[in-house]
This record gives structure tokens, sequence and C-alpha cells, in this order.
């Protein structure tokens, strides 16, 4: 596979001034998680590694080509993409949608087959929205459709995942077994990289963590160098309380009225 | 398993044609029966019904078939471009742009091929315009091409008045006729049927491309698909079928906007049964509302625009009221 490559890398937020360059790789088998606050362009960060924006400095790499070397398609049957919105202006059903997730793999000639059928219908399995199958994706709750779009990119089967706030809307259960897929999709070789908001969550199922600071900065490690009470009030100018439950550091906000740190 | 539920409706759609067009060859100021028309249509039947049905009602039919099918592809079309399931060539201002060419032409006294071949340049004026205004400094969005199309159509509103205004009253009869969508029986129903069989036929490959689309630009573009060119293909596609449509049939509203959303609460989303099926069931209703124009008010006719807007408007309304 060709992994996913940030090179002196600087999104382009109009009116901002341009903060550190982004400076990674990520490997195989890797999961990454994106934490910051409101604002601070993860989801632009995501956008422009899937190559649907250009940066402003720098290039984002899949192997040893930049991006804008590859072919579209091709560029599609390695990275797949978990959008935060959606747009269902036109009726269409949990299956048709997990359906296009094959569009990469078929020539314009092709028709889906019975085997991208055969896997459309196992990424809603493994999503657990199969039973939807034949209803339509505007008439599911927030968290059905956060499972199809999920489900969508599985039946993709790409090499590298980005996902925007892929917990979104899901209940405790369904975040667990959403990012034990992820989990368990990097550990056949494939590479996870996605925006969170929930840090603990990032402490969990993250071994690489990269922080956005709202001045600009922006650090990026392995979890445990990364996830340190310090560094997270700066990056969210809010006061924590650290436990550690089951040898894994939980993060709760201090209440309100307590002194802000920073 | 895909291919063969394409069949089925499309067969349905394919009898429904043919059936609608034996009906409308066989009424008009002299009605021939159904079973006398079957036969002149395999070669039989009497010298004058002969005439009367295959080189009389027969191109009009023909012509009233394309119209409706171009005006429904290329609504479905705009539809997808637009992510809007509201869109139309006539919300778009190509209409406008024709109108206002085909007048034009009227008013310096011409007729014929020169109405049409202006109706066909303003279509395309109106087109570029629409386009090239909608793109701007590069931040191309659906809801900014749907605004800029139907401001530009207002401004051709305003045209079309200005010239109804300045045109001696002899000509207002035509140009008005015009206006409400008059199938002309001297119209040559053959490009637009060529047209409309190679965009079916072309609709294969792209269609796929088309559903990606239609979920969203960024969605498409992570998927493969080359978003802006795409969107380029089918928006002169869709002008194109526009202008033709226009050429035959002056502006005839709503086939664009009612026929895919029909279609759509029936058999889905997939373009690739859709587009075929639109071409199909438009020139299906284009054929009947001829049919109706025709013995409404007999021996007078009306024009077939006013039929289609009739039942158009009300579809309109119920879309919007219903749409969040």
């Amino acid at each position: 596979m060709n992994p996913l490559q940030a090179r002196q890398l600087v999104i382009d937020i109009p009116g901002r001034t341009s903060g550190q360059p982004l400076d990674f790789t990520v490997e195989p088998g890797q999961v990454w998680g994106v934490l910051g606050p409101n604002g601070v362009g993860k989801t632009t960060l995501l956008h422009t590694l899937a190559g649907l924006r250009a940066p402003r400095n720098g290039a984002v790499q899949l192997g040893e080509r930049s991006l804008t070397d590859w072919k579209r398609r091709r560029i599609s049957q390695q990275l797949g993409v978990v959008f935060q919105d959606r747009q269902d202006g036109f009726p269409a059903t949990v299956l048709e949608t997990a359906l296009i997730g094959r569009h990469p793999w078929l020539s314009p000639w092709q028709m889906e087959t019975v085997e991208d059928q055969r896997m459309a219908l196992e990424a809603l399995q493994a999503l657990d929205v199969a039973h939807l199958q034949n209803r339509l994706v505007n008439t599911l709750s927030g968290g059905e459709r956060q499972r199809v779009a999920i489900a969508t990119v599985l039946a993709q089967a790409p090499d590298t995942w980005l996902l925007d706030e892929p917990t979104n809307h899901l209940d405790l259960h369904h975040q667990v077994s959403v990012l034990g897929l992820l989990k368990a999709q990097a550990a056949q070789g494939c590479s996870v990289f996605m925006c969170l908001h929930d840090l603990n969550l990032a402490a969990r199922w993250c071994d690489h963590i990269l922080l956005l600071f709202p001045d600009g900065d922006a650090c990026w490690g392995p979890s445990q160098q990364m996830l340190v009470p310090a560094a997270l009030e700066r990056l969210y100018g809010q006061k924590l309380m650290t436990a550690e439950i089951d040898g894994a550091p939980v993060f709760v906000p201090a209440g309100s009225s307590d002194p802000q740190s920073s | 398993m895909h291919g063969y539920s394409f069949l089925r409706p499309l067969i349905v759609l394919v009898l429904a044609a043919a059936l609608s067009m034996v009906i409308s060859v066989s009424i008009g100021s002299s009605a021939v029966a159904l079973n006398e028309t079957l036969s002149v249509l395999f070669g039989g039947g009497t010298e004058l019904q002969q005439t009367l049905i295959l080189d009389l009602r027969l191109p009009r039919t023909f012509t009233a078939f394309a119209t409706g099918g171009l005006l429904a592809v290329a609504g479905a079309l705009m539809q997808v471009l637009l992510r809007n399931p509201l869109a139309d060539p006539y919300v778009l201002g190509l209409s406008g742009g024709a109108a206002v060419g085909a007048l034009l032409a009227m008013m310096a006294g011409v007729a014929g091929v020169v109405v049409s071949g202006s109706a066909f340049a303003g279509a395309l004026l109106s087109t570029f315009l629409v386009f090239g205004l909608a793109h701007g400094t590069g931040s191309w969005t659906p809801s900014r091409l749907l605004l800029t199309g139907v401001v530009v159509a207002a401004g051709w509103g305003a045209l079309i008045a200005l010239i109804l205004a300045m045109s001696p009253a002899r000509q207002l009869p035509g140009m008005l006729y015009w206006l409400m969508g008059d199938i002309s029986p001297a119209a040559n129903p053959l490009p637009g049927l060529i047209l409309l069989a190679l965009v079916c036929l072309l609709v294969f490959p792209l269609g796929r491309s088309l559903n990606v689309l239609a979920r969203g630009s960024m969605q498409a573009s992570a998927l493969g698909v080359s978003v802006r060119p795409l969107e380029w293909v089918i928006y002169i596609l869709a002008s194109l079928l526009t202008a033709t449509a226009v050429t035959m049939a002056g502006s005839v509203g709503f086939v664009g906007l009612v026929v895919p959303h029909m279609l759509r609460l029936v058999l889905g989303n997939d373009q690739r049964l859709i587009l075929p099926a639109c071409a199909l069931a438009g020139g299906t209703l284009l054929v009947l509302a001829d049919t109706l124009a025709r013995i409404v008010i007999a021996p007078e006719q009306l024009p077939v625009g006013v039929i289609t807007a009739l039942l158009g408007v009300p579809t309109f309304l119920y879309l919007l009221h219903r749409s969040r």
C-alpha cells in the first residue's frame, strides 16, 4: 500500500496565519486521532489530506507521488472518506448507498456485480444496519445514517481511512463497535486517520495523536506522549481531571467554577 | 441482478409510448378507428387514411414525442447537476433565452427555420450566460447556479414583454402561440429523435457517475468522479437537449420537472434507469398532451404548453410544499 503523508503541509483557511507546517506519515497499522477545539481546521485538514481542497503550502503524498499526480479514480481506490455532513437531496435506499462505495472499482461500462452486492451487504452487516437495507436513507436516524456512511467506505475497501467525527450521533455501544471495526481494519494493514471530539475515545483507540492548537501550533506523535494533561488543557482552554482506568488515562473536564489554567 | 430490474419498467414504458402514439394518430378532425389505424401503420388502409396518418399526423406525433423526451431528460440531468429536484431547464432561464431569440426573429418578419435557429442560439446564449455568471470567481455552487438561472430568466421575461409591446399587432398571435408552446406540424422530428436515442446510449457509461454526483460533489470526488468535467458535460448536454426541443415546439414548460419527479417516486433514483425512462415517459406525456390540445376545443387547437403548465404548476407547488 501507499501510505498517506503530509509534507510540510499548511492547510488553507482564509484569513488565518499559516502556523506550523505538518509533516507526518500515516503508516499501515496505525490509528491516528486528530484533536482540537471547534473551528481549528480539523475538517479542512481531513479534506486537504483527501485531495478535496488545495493546501496553502506543502503537499500531500500517497506513497512516493503527490496526490495531484494521481488520477482521481486511483486515489479513491486507496483513500476512503467518511464526511461529517451528507447530502441526501434525492431518495436512495441503504443498500444503494452502500453500493456506491464500489464505484471506484467499476469501469464505466460495468454494472455492479453479485460480488459487489455481497461486499455492500457484508459492510452493512458489519455496521449493524443490514436489516435497514431497503429503507430510504433520509428516513433513518442520525446514528443509523452515520453507520451507513461508514459501511459505504467499508464497501469501498480503501487502504487508508479518513473519518470526520465517526462517532457522531452514535450510542455508546455503536461508538465502541465502530472504533473496534476501525482498529480491526488497522490490524489488517490499513491505516486510519480520524478527527475526534472525545478525548477518552482517542486515548482508548488511537495509537497516534495530532493536536491542533487554536494559535496555529501543532504537535503529533504516539498517544502516550501527546495525551498529557498540560497539553490537553492548553488545547481546549479547559481544566481537566485525570484518572487511570484499566491502564488507560481518562479525562474529565473540571467544573466551570474551577480557575482556568493556561 | 440490477440489469434485470431495469428491463421491466422500460418495457412497460415502451408499450405505453407505442399506445399513446397509436391513440394520437387515430384522433383528430376526422377520427380513424383504432383497428384501422393499426392496419395503416402496418401498411394497409385506404389511400386517404394513409395520407392522413402517415404524412400528416405521424410526423407531428413524433415531434411531440421527441420534444417531451428531450425536455424530460434535460430536466432530470439538471436536477442531478444542481442536486435539487426542483431544477428544470425552464427554471434556469434556457427557455427564456430561446423565446427572446425566436421572438426577435419573428419581429424581424422572418419565419420557419430562422426562428428555430434563432431560438437555438438564444438557448445556448442563455446557457453560457448563466454558467459564466454563476462561475464568477470560481466558487461555483448549485444554489448560486440556481439563483443565477432564476434571475437571468426574470431578465429574459422582461425582454419578452418589451418585444411583445413593440411588435405590430398582426404578429402577436403567432408570438403568443410560440411562447405558450406549440408543436409545429412542419418540424422535422428526426434530429430530435436521433439526439434522444444518442443520449439514452450515452447515459449508460455516465449513469453510475451521475448517481454518485447526486450525493454531493465532495462525496463524488472522494469516490473518484472528476466532478467539474462531468458537471460541464451535463450542463452542455442538457442545454443542447432543451435548445433542440425548443426549436421544435416553442416553449413547453414543466415536462422536465414533472416527469422525472413522478418516475423517481416509482422507480427510485438510479440514473441508468431514470434517464431512459424519462425519455419514454416524457415523450408519452407530450404525445397525450398534444392529443388533448387538439380535441379540447376542436376544431381549434390549444397550445400544448397550456396543458403541460396546467399539469406542472400544481406539481411544482406540491413539491415545494413537501420539501423540507
